[in-house]
């Protein structure tokens, strides 16, 4: 069956970034050696609002569904992602424009990186054919591999890349052979047949159980979480700190998306307690972890292994599908907006060859430069979980999803893990308010890129805290539209 | 204006008027003496306006119990079902306008004594004025847990920014301390949630009255112990008191007077509120071991502030001995100790606020609470002394002042339900007149021993203008308590009558009549 115009709409958003990106690659070689980037910037931000417009076009009702003969299926669940990836990934060329020059790293690839890598991801949420899925994957996680070794000169820039390329390919090839392996327990790469397969059949091949656990071992590299977190810590605390902004929460919410799924919608065998030791490991080595930091970048390295673990929860409680899943979306989003917005803060106190990043350095922020250290402020109490932010509903959501499904015992984990976890980012606002600031630390002025990056993860995160009817409705719809139940 | 239009909104009014204020402050060039009267005309404008409630309470009154006056419901979030539901009783009615009373008079009290970051402090303070109307007027239990969380962190960073030496250590160790107990208040209300598809107060209330709610096993229990936990930490109740004293020590004048006179009544008030009146029964089985910690608190936190050097730490521990009283009061089941104990939780607003207030007038130029430090304040600064004494005699209790009325309540209520309680805790009011008393003497009496103090300028107009109002307050609740109390009363009967029908336990009132033929 050729394809038809209304397909081409189903993958609009992948092909306005492609385009888009592929002409920062043109342009880039063309322009003069020591001339300013920045106009490839604005260039590429402007694609990336483009393709937010391309996804509000493409959700109009008459381009539900599936499209490119069963490849992909466009639906609630995949407009949600699209548009959490691209405002990630708008958020986070933003927050580069002065960032790149400052460092002496001002080159247009990066721009085109990220529009390409925000293809894969967006791709990977809509993708319900396993092969397309993996090679969304890794057009998502070639870009991030690059971008995590963007500043060329500094060493544990490149350690960072190397680690993560090196891990990143072990874990894609498990998550390959985990495809394999479903192909053979089910006799499909569609996610709905094999959704269908497995719902039926009345005794399930020991091959799926392997497979289960082979993709879930990929997909947990990729969201870091425990035991797949090794890596987490080193990558983040060497990559250039926009771009941990970005691969901290787009893959992410992408891999997310793949999780739910081909593991839980396919309803795969024994995925729960898989689901539920994977949490309860992430929170408790996430927030352990992260109280024994003194870089702020590391501190919030284990804070997102620690959240993966919430977001796990959500997951778990998965048997009530329209809370469980609903409740999962959510908290993606409420942790992408926060956690953007916390690296815009962190992208903008870096300094040349982001030598601040230490807790100290953060010592009298709130006199240094007081909006500054509002907003740090701001998206902190929303990790934490401090009413009017998005990161207090969303957890509210979660472990009330949980405890609806009987989760007592997950729930006292999780939320005495909240309560333990309240120390480490409370740790970093007292030292931007309570503690005399340093002199040598500077306050450079912030930059509009960076100012319109903070604003816009600010706006989000208060409307998720105050006005979440409008996403929670979104998302409680999209349980219902995924695969055959 | 026809004030009944007004009516539906009059609270959310109340409440986000601050909040509104702290905004347009954020907006404010940073020029101090601006911000400084344009906060104090936010918070006198939130007083006025706060007037409205109790002078057409009489016209909105609720006719039975589980209904409110001012009510408003809108829906907020569909689906968990969340409303915005706000309604206050004759209990929270004056807890509203204890805070919104207060508020004013901490501003005028940081006029001087905050210099640095005066535009933060002004925001936190009427962010924080609108988290604790908030809580009192919150009848969905979502929405009290949003403003209750919402208190915290305008406090922790009062009192770490602006605090005194060891801030950091205070703030840090309050935030942690009520940010865990809370969390377990949260747990319990998701449960109830998930069991009842409902957060609404008075739902809920219902529902759980008429075993609606399956409570499996020790449900109940449990989720009475979650929400305890976390008032209690509040309050705070012997032995989770530990917080109470460093926060108060560190807290800058205004932080320590909103802490005692309004932060520790949210607890009193949940206790009453929400532990009794979702759950009776179980708060008739527990009364026991928790009047006796609430009476171990009212002696132990007497038997401190004795041996206090430290003035501001001394008023913390008699706090934690008055907040005794007050939960005492509450869990004796009687209507005259649930009647003193709400009122108590008012005078001890008063007479503790204003306590903290005077010892701001004297660290503003001494910079120092060693009671050694003082001695014959009374000949360089008699005007000073004279409202010291006032305010030191409402708060040992003095009949015509304050808090006479209360604690004799709330002892003729803890005696109605078993005299060893009243016996005991009627030691706590001799305790109070000794350090009180000693306190004073050896601040005001005798010669000056310091003599730098010898030269210390008297209270001026805006010290006078802040602590004459209290203390006249405090004296009309002495004289005419029927102002405050016929609200209360009514709102306590409602309480006490769904306690007695829906608690299992023999009814409290047969034998207080019995014991009194």
């Amino acid at each position: 069956m050729p394809p038809t115009a209304a397909d081409y709409v189903r993958i609009l958003p992948e092909i306005v970034l492609s385009v888009w990106g592929m002409i920062v690659m043109f342009v880039e070689p063309i322009l003069p050696a020591g001339r300013s980037r920045k106009g490839l910037g604005i260039f590429s931000a402007f694609g990336a609002l483009a393709a937010i417009a391309a996804t509000f076009y493409q959700a109009q009702p008459q381009f539900a569904g599936f499209g490119f003969n069963h490849m992909l299926h466009v639906d609630h669940f995949s407009i949600f992602f699209h548009l959490v990836v691209l405002l990630v990934a708008l958020a986070t060329i933003l927050m580069s424009l002065d960032y790149l020059p400052f460092q002496k790293i001002d080159h247009g690839e990066y721009y085109a990186l990220i529009l390409l890598g925000a293809v894969g991801m967006c791709l990977m949420s809509s993708a319900v054919e396993l092969v397309l899925i993996f090679i969304a994957l890794e057009i998502s996680s070639i870009s991030s591999y690059i971008l995590a070794g963007f500043r060329r000169h500094a060493a544990e820039s490149a350690e960072s890349s190397m680690k993560y390329f090196l891990l990143g390919s072990f874990a894609t090839a498990f998550f390959l052979y985990g495809v394999a392996l479903l192909y053979g327990a089910t006799g499909s790469t569609n996610v709905f047949d094999i959704a269908a397969t497995l719902g039926n059949a009345s005794r399930i091949e020991p091959l799926a159980y392997v497979a289960v656990a082979l993709i879930f071992t990929g997909l947990g590299f990729k969201v870091a979480c425990a035991p797949f977190h090794i890596w987490t810590p080193d990558v983040y605390e060497g990559a250039p700190s926009p771009v941990v902004a970005f691969m901290s929460t787009a893959p992410k919410a992408a891999a997310f998306a793949v999780l739910i799924r081909l593991v839980i919608d396919t309803a795969s065998p024994h995925w729960f307690w898989v689901i539920w030791t994977a949490a309860v490991l992430s929170m408790c080595v996430g927030n352990l972890g992260a109280i024994l930091q003194s870089n702020v970048k590391r501190m919030l390295a284990y804070s997102s292994i620690a959240h993966a673990g919430y977001l796990m929860v959500a997951f778990a409680s998965a048997s009530n599908r329209e809370l469980g899943i609903s409740a999962a979306m959510f908290y993606s989003a409420a942790y992408a907006a926060m956690n953007v917005g916390a690296f815009a803060v962190i992208t903008q106190m870096a300094g040349s060859g982001e030598r601040f990043s230490q807790i100290d350095d953060y010592s009298g922020l709130g006199k240094r430069s007081p909006m500054l250290a509002a907003a740090l402020t701001f998206f902190l109490l929303s990790l934490i979980g401090i009413p009017i932010t998005g990161g207090f509903f969303a957890k509210f959501y979660v472990f009330s999803a949980a405890l609806r499904t009987h989760l007592i015992w997950l729930t006292i984990i999780g939320v005495a893990n909240s309560g333990m976890g309240s120390y480490y980012y409370l740790r970093l606002i007292v030292r931007m308010y309570m503690f005399e600031p340093r002199t040598d630390a500077p306050a450079p002025r912030v930059q509009l890129g960076v100012g319109l990056a903070i604003a816009i993860s600010l706006i989000a995160t208060l409307w998720l805290g105050v006005l979440p009817n409008v996403v929670l409705h979104y998302t409680q719809g999209a349980p219902t539209i995924l695969a055959a139940h | 204006m026809n004030t009944s239009t007004l009516n539906p909104w009059i609270l959310t009014l109340t409440t986000f008027l601050p909040a509104f204020g702290a905004l347009l402050i954020s907006f404010l060039p940073r020029r101090d003496r601006d911000i400084r009267w344009f906060a104090l005309a936010i918070s006198v404008i939130t007083l006025l306006v706060s007037l409205h409630l109790p002078a057409h309470y009489r016209e909105v009154a609720p006719t039975n119990s589980g209904s409110f006056a001012y009510e408003q419901n809108l829906r907020w979030i569909t689906s968990p079902n969340i409303h915005y539901h706000v309604g206050i009783d004759g209990i929270s009615l004056w807890l509203v306008v204890l805070t919104t009373f207060l508020v004013p008079f901490c501003v005028l009290a940081s006029w001087k004594s905050i210099h640095e970051r005066v535009k933060e402090f002004f925001i936190l303070l009427l962010i924080l004025e609108t988290a604790m109307i908030g809580v009192f007027i919150a009848l969905d239990l979502f929405l009290f847990y949003f403003f209750w969380e919402a208190t915290l962190i305008p406090m922790a960073l009062i009192i770490g920014i602006f605090g005194h030496q060891r801030r950091v250590y205070a703030a840090v160790k309050f935030f942690l301390y009520t940010m865990i107990a809370s969390v377990f208040m949260l747990a319990a209300i998701i449960w109830l949630y998930a069991q009842s598809g409902t957060f609404d107060f008075v739902e809920l209330q219902h529902l759980l009255a008429t075993g609606a709610i399956a409570l499996p096993g020790r449900a109940a229990l449990w989720l009475f112990l979650g929400f305890f936990v976390a008032f209690a930490v509040k309050v705070p109740l012997f032995p989770l008191h530990t917080w109470l004293p460093d926060a108060h020590v560190e807290a800058p004048t205004a932080g320590s007077v909103l802490l005692a006179g309004v932060l520790l009544k949210m607890g009193t008030y949940g206790l009453l509120r929400f532990n009794i009146g979702l759950f009776p029964a179980e708060a008739h089985k527990n009364a026991p071991w928790i009047i006796t910690l609430a009476i171990i608190g009212i002696v132990y936190g007497a038997l401190v502030a004795l041996v206090q050097p430290n003035m501001k730490k001394l008023i913390a521990y008699s706090s934690v001995s008055h907040l005794g009283f007050v939960v005492l009061g509450i869990y004796s089941f009687t209507r005259a100790g649930m009647d003193g104990a709400v009122y108590q939780m008012l005078n001890h607003g008063i007479s503790t606020g204003a306590l903290f207030l005077l010892l701001g007038v004297i660290y503003d130029r001494r910079h120092t609470y060693e009671i050694k430090e003082y001695g014959g304040l009374a000949t360089p600064m008699p005007v000073y002394a004279t409202l010291f004494l006032l305010i030191t005699l409402s708060s040992i209790g003095l009949p015509l002042m304050n808090g006479f009325v209360g604690e004799f309540l709330i002892l003729s209520g803890a005696f109605q339900a078993k005299a060893i309680y009243g016996i005991i805790a009627a030691t706590g009011v001799i305790w109070s007149a000794f350090y009180m008393l000693w306190l004073y003497q050896r601040t005001f009496y005798g010669a000056v021993t310091v003599p730098v103090n010898a030269t210390l300028p008297d209270a001026n107009l805006r010290e006078r203008s802040i602590l004459w109002p209290l203390a006249i307050v405090a004296l009309i609740m002495g004289i005419f308590p029927s102002l405050w109390m016929n609200s209360i009363d009514a709102s306590v009967a409602g309480i006490l009558g769904a306690q007695q029908a829906a608690s299992s336990a023999p009814t409290l009132q047969v034998k207080v009549n019995t014991v009194l033929k």
